[in-house]
């Protein structure tokens, strides 16, 4: 009777390995939550698969998760949207290049109601002033995300000191992703930063709408890089290379311009930038 | 004719056992020999559970010693023990006493002819697959007991078995307890039913506050008692 | 899988990446069981049978494993199996595997404590026939084991529960990568975050669904445990 058991359970282990060691033809990318919500991986990765066949693992976190993940060697790749982040990855030896891939967007989105009175406004850093002196009510998603910092950027802009002089009941950190934040700011009508393609693709927006868009602050720039592998023997360099060239190659670039939500695109390829 | 049994004769030499600092058997001194079936009987609290399960080897004395046949130690091979309310194992009566043959390493081959014998001879043939745990007290009992017998055991001790069971239950089982003395198995049984004791006795042995009070030749006893504590007792009236 | 349609429309049209979510989900979990049922339905018996210094003090400590938080498991878990931690080599992070030894760790708990109490209670009843029939240490663990068994089945049901229902874990170690490591836990938690609430809610329905079916087993198992005297 126990034999059995252990049989069974040897068996079980079987089927689940087998997957695994079937999937040697696989990398793991980390990247953050706002490029998994927007769907984008959904559509260009079965073209990168059909392609080379190679599956993409996406582990989606924050973008100082997604780094630290690759710190740790859990990833072969990174693709986030923070530069100076990602700069300083690579200048502590844990990546071999950054390649600028594509840039959407930032949004700032607020309620219909507009306690701010900031709907339409073209100076960024202006409304979020507007915002601290209204007291409206603003959603942070202080996760060390990328989003978070570019959002921390514009504050800075503002000079307005989240952090410490101007904290109050008015701004709201709660340590989580996109979707999370515009499911917040939904329910208690307030102010949020978000990344235009998760807006585009968020269902649960109750009363918010853009507030102010088109700032050249507000743009958010994406970068690819390989996992160094002289720190982490195990990294797949040559399949972990393969992915990045594909996606800054004119191919990967078309794949990636294509996306769109609802005719809109959201993302516009520019690897070919040298100041990106 | 069974040959002699190196568990007998069972001698308690000044046996005391306490159970949770109260005694229970107090300097008790008691030879259990091969022959016909000794009967312990005595008031309530008198320890014949005691003595029984002692003799059965469940018990370590706190003073003075037991020896099986001269054996300091034995392990419970040729002896069994049917309890006053057994337990059964959740499965089927016939699974019960495979579940004994097995323990007592009866060859495979063997086991299935002997459970039906076994059944039949305690009166449960047609009870096989019958979930033992759903059996009445007195079935139970009976099933404990071809359990019992389920090991070729030399020696069997029997605490109180017909305590719960009717008059017709009774006589049935005492059909069995007879037949099984005859095969020439040493029974060793407690009773608080005098007439039970005359029926069944070869010895008898009249324990009272964990010592005994009075021991002999059935026959005897009941005739002529010795001690003034026998002929109160035999009388009906409450030792205490 | 397309996210406007509710879960159920997906069910009903048999989405295979919906299928393929449920798939695993069960897998993972009914493994992860399996997994800690070797260990400690033996390990729960093994306590509930000896006596050694301590005792208490590991009784005590296991029932309040029973209150593992996922999460913490789940940390535990990714730090162990991370690349630059001690079992890295083995390169189980992110895969299905290292979702598996996660439940597992948090459902073993439950399974030996249950177990000790369930052994303990019939090994009471059980210890004076046993001794009498010179019943050694395995016979009687393997007979306290059997004579338990319906008890044990509604424990393992349990574990179960637990382990489907659980989401903290299995999305550290797991990543929740789309196609490979993503589970109904998971996946809810993941649909709500993008504000696609219908869907979310569909897949609640399909995992209450199978919790209450996991509890329907419990209660007629032991309705047949019941039957037959158990």
């Amino acid at each position: 009777m126990f034999t059995r058991r252990y049989l069974i359970a040897i068996a079980a282990f079987a089927a689940l390995a087998t997957p695994a060691l079937a999937q040697d033809k696989s990398i793991v990318v980390s990247s953050t939550t706002s490029t998994q919500d927007s769907g984008l991986f959904g559509h260009i990765l079965p073209i990168f698969k059909a392609k080379t066949g190679i599956d993409v693992k996406v582990v989606s976190q924050g973008t100082g998760q997604a780094l630290d993940t690759a710190r740790r060697g859990d990833a072969d790749v990174v693709f986030v949207h923070a530069k100076p982040l990602e700069e300083k990855f690579i200048a502590e030896g844990f990546g071999v290049k950054r390649n600028p891939v594509m840039y959407n967007d930032f949004i700032v989105i607020g309620p219909k109601s507009d306690l701010a009175g900031i709907k339409g406004a073209k100076d960024v850093a202006a409304a979020l002033k507007t915002i601290k002196e209204k007291n409206a009510p603003f959603i942070s998603r202080g996760d060390k995300s990328g989003t978070h910092a570019a959002e921390l950027a514009l504050w800075k802009a503002a000079g307005v000191d989240v952090g410490g002089a101007d904290k109050g009941a008015w701004y709201k950190e709660i340590g989580q992703g996109m979707g999370a934040a515009l499911n917040t700011a939904s329910a208690s009508n307030a102010y949020v930063l978000a990344d235009r393609g998760t807006w585009l693709s968020f269902k649960n927006r109750g009363d918010l709408e853009i507030a102010v868009e088109g700032d050249k602050r507000l743009f958010n720039q994406y970068g690819v890089i390989l996992v160094n592998p002289a720190k982490h023997a195990t990294v797949k360099k040559e399949l972990g290379q393969q992915f990045i060239d594909w996606l800054i190659s004119p191919e990967g670039q078309k794949a990636i311009a294509d996306y769109k939500i609802n005719g809109e695109q959201l993302f516009y390829p520019n690897a070919n930038d040298g100041n990106a | 004719m069974r040959a002699p049994s190196s568990d007998l004769p069972i001698v308690f030499e000044n046996v005391s056992i306490a159970a949770s600092g109260v005694p229970v058997l107090d300097r008790l001194s008691l030879t259990l020999q091969h022959g016909a079936p000794t009967v312990l009987i005595g008031p309530n609290g008198s320890g014949k559970t005691t003595v029984l399960r002692a003799a059965m080897g469940l018990i370590a004395p706190s003073q003075g010693r037991i020896t099986w046949g001269g054996l300091e130690f034995s392990p419970p091979t040729r002896r069994a023990i049917v309890f006053q309310r057994p337990t059964m194992l959740r499965r089927s009566a016939a699974a019960n006493v495979r579940y004994a043959l097995r323990a007592a390493r009866i060859p495979r081959g063997e086991r299935e002819t002997r459970i039906a014998e076994l059944l039949a001879l305690v009166g449960l043939e047609g009870f096989s697959d019958r979930p033992a745990r759903r059996m009445s007290g007195g079935e139970q009992q009976r099933l404990a007991l071809a359990r019992a017998l389920a090991s070729d055991p030399a020696v069997l001790f029997l605490d109180e078995p017909t305590a719960s069971l009717d008059p017709a239950a009774t006589k049935s089982l005492e059909d069995v307890i007879r037949a099984v003395a005859a095969r020439g198995i040493k029974v060793v049984m407690a009773t608080h039913d005098l007439g039970e004791a005359r029926r069944l006795a070869g010895y008898v042995v009249l324990l009272h506050r964990g010592r005994v009070i009075e021991t002999g030749d059935a026959e005897e006893f009941f005739k002529s008692p010795q001690t003034a504590e026998a002929r109160k007792f035999l009388a009906g009236e409450l030792l205490v | 899988m397309p996210s406007d349609l509710s879960a159920l429309q997906l069910v009903m049209s048999g989405d295979p990446a919906l299928f393929a979510i449920v798939r695993l989900s069960l897998l993972v979990s009914l493994a992860a069981v399996i997994c800690a049922a070797i260990i400690a339905i033996p390990l729960g018996a093994l306590i509930a049978l000896t006596r050694f210094p301590g005792r208490e003090a590991v009784i005590v400590i296991l029932n309040a494993l029973m209150g593992l938080p996922p999460v913490v498991v789940g940390l535990a878990i990714y730090l162990l199996l991370s690349r630059s931690g001690p079992l890295g080599a083995w390169g189980l992070l992110f895969t299905p595997t290292a979702m598996v030894i996660a439940q597992t760790v948090l459902v073993a708990p439950i399974i030996a404590a249950l177990t000790r109490q369930t052994i303990e209670d019939l090994w009471v009843e059980y210890r004076d026939e046993l001794a009498a029939m010179n019943i050694g240490p395995a016979g009687r663990v393997m007979t306290l084991i059997w004579d338990a068994r319906f008890s044990l089945i509604t424990t393992l049901l349990a574990g179960f529960g637990r382990a489907a229902a659980e989401v903290g874990a299995v999305i550290i170690v797991g990543g929740n990568i789309d196609g490979f490591t993503r589970v109904m836990t998971t996946t809810i938690a993941l649909e709500t975050s993008k504000g696609n609430l219908p869907l979310a809610v569909g897949l609640g329905v399909v995992l209450m669904t199978i919790v209450i079916l996991v509890n329907a087993f419990a209660w007629v198992a032991r309705r047949a445990g019941e039957r037959l005297g158990a």
